[in-house]
């Protein structure tokens, strides 16, 4: 992620612990975001695992993201332009869901992501008298 | 004439596909969400809309970063769901209105909107979710969709008033149709989440029913935020609100809230349901 200095240099909003996936980053992610698209085929999913580095080159990756990938660096993907919809589909092949993702980027254990999502726990229901809603 | 009889607003999380793969729906985890259904297939049961038309985001499985619209409109008679990476594809087709998608195009075009027009395109579960919540089992859809796809991806995004007033023209274009069909407006996604970023797992409760608050009586005052606005206060998935502001401007007439229902959380995510009654003119 760009830190907030250069982001106002540019004239871009700063919206803190958020990435903006902008042009910029676009374009920048575009490799990797490309990979993971390609994931949506069970084939592609299983010829990345059979041969991680050879399936990155072809999808010319920057070192940068090859290596966030290696690491399993999900801050480091995004930081290369890595767009969380298609980051998704990778973090699948890992065996990983958005609440996993959730405590990598936040430093948290699985538990204590699930527990600081739980600090915001409510339920409100609201139904109106109406005959189309009777039982 | 063809009528609007009302407006779906839902949360369309993946997990939400999953659980019900799983016939979670009474699980204490997930019964408080799946119950906000309850009202909703009463109505359905009631109303039998025989269209949908769907305002979501698609997240990577009919569009990528290579050609990225800012809105889509599907104009097939099939639309299907397919795996988005995670091994899961509902089997139920979709079936389509090709007619009413090309009526809908020429009304909107000619109110100065520019959709991309897609005779063939896969939905993801950004539409395949709110469909299995709608009409569970494994009977054929009762009800046509018609995709409208916006985007929530690829920054900059449509402003929120020129999603809304992309959603009155479309309301319009359905009310001047002329075939009989009862249609039913979909708008789908949020409420506040982020998945990335340091700020993962952001939500904001005071924000979510700002929006669940005004949805019915005054829309306009989520126009009052802008797009990076939206982001801060709703996370960077949050931002899908703009779907159902686009669906909430499609019920130009007489709108009333019969059911809403608001979980926190459901996996990352502040999960809403609502259901707006519409019709033209003002009831005795």
């Amino acid at each position: 992620m760009l830190p907030s200095s250069r982001l106002m240099a540019q004239g871009k909003r700063a919206i803190p612990g958020t990435l903006v996936f902008d042009g910029d980053a676009a374009q920048a992610g575009y490799a990797l975001n490309a990979m993971c698209y390609s994931f949506n085929s069970l084939a592609n999913r299983q010829a990345f695992a059979a041969d991680e580095e050879g399936y990155m080159e072809r999808f010319h990756l920057t070192p940068e993201q090859k290596d966030a990938v290696r690491q399993r660096n999900v801050l480091g993907m995004l930081a290369a332009g890595g767009n969380v919809y298609y980051l998704a589909k990778l973090a699948g092949i890992f065996g990983l869901n958005v609440q996993d993702l959730g405590a990598l980027q936040t430093g948290m254990s699985l538990e204590e992501f699930k527990a600081a999502l739980l600090e915001h726990s409510v339920t409100e229901t609201r139904v109106a008298q109406d005959g189309r809603l009777a039982a | 004439m063809s009528k609007i009889c009302g407006g779906i607003f839902t949360s369309h999380v993946p997990g939400i596909g999953k659980a019900i793969a799983q016939n979670l729906q009474n699980d204490p985890y997930w019964k408080p969400f799946f119950d906000g259904f309850d009202p909703i297939h009463r109505w359905l049961a009631a109303e039998k809309p025989d269209v949908a038309v769907v305002f979501y985001n698609d997240h990577g499985l009919n569009f990528f970063l290579d050609k990225m619209p800012t809105f889509a409109i599907g104009a097939a008679n099939e639309y299907r769901h397919e795996d988005e990476g995670w091994g899961i594809a509902f089997a139920r087709p979709f079936q389509g209105h090709a007619d009413l998608s090309w009526h809908i195009i020429e009304h909107v075009v000619a109110s100065e909107f520019d959709p991309v027009m897609c005779q063939a395109m896969t939905v993801d579960h950004a539409v395949a979710v709110p469909f299995e919540l709608c009409w569970p089992g494994k009977d054929a859809f009762p009800t046509k969709l018609i995709p409208i796809a916006i985007n929530t991806v690829q920054h900059p995004l449509p402003s929120p008033k020129r999603c809304h007033d992309l959603g009155k023209a479309v309301g319009r274009a359905i009310e001047s149709w002329g075939g009989n069909e009862k249609v039913v407006i979909f708008g789908t996604g949020g409420l506040s989440h982020q998945l990335e970023g340091e700020r993962a797992g952001h939500i904001n409760v005071d924000y979510d029913k700002f929006c669940l608050r005004n949805l019915a009586p005054d829309p306009e005052a989520l126009l009052q935020h802008d797009t990076l606005d939206i982001v801060e206060l709703a996370g960077s998935q949050g931002v899908e609100i703009l779907n159902w502001i686009a669906a909430r401007g499609a019920l130009t007439g007489s709108v009333r809230e019969l059911a809403s229902n608001y979980h926190v959380p459901i996996s990352n995510t502040a999960a809403a349901t609502v259901l707006l009654s519409h019709s033209e003119r003002v009831l005795a």
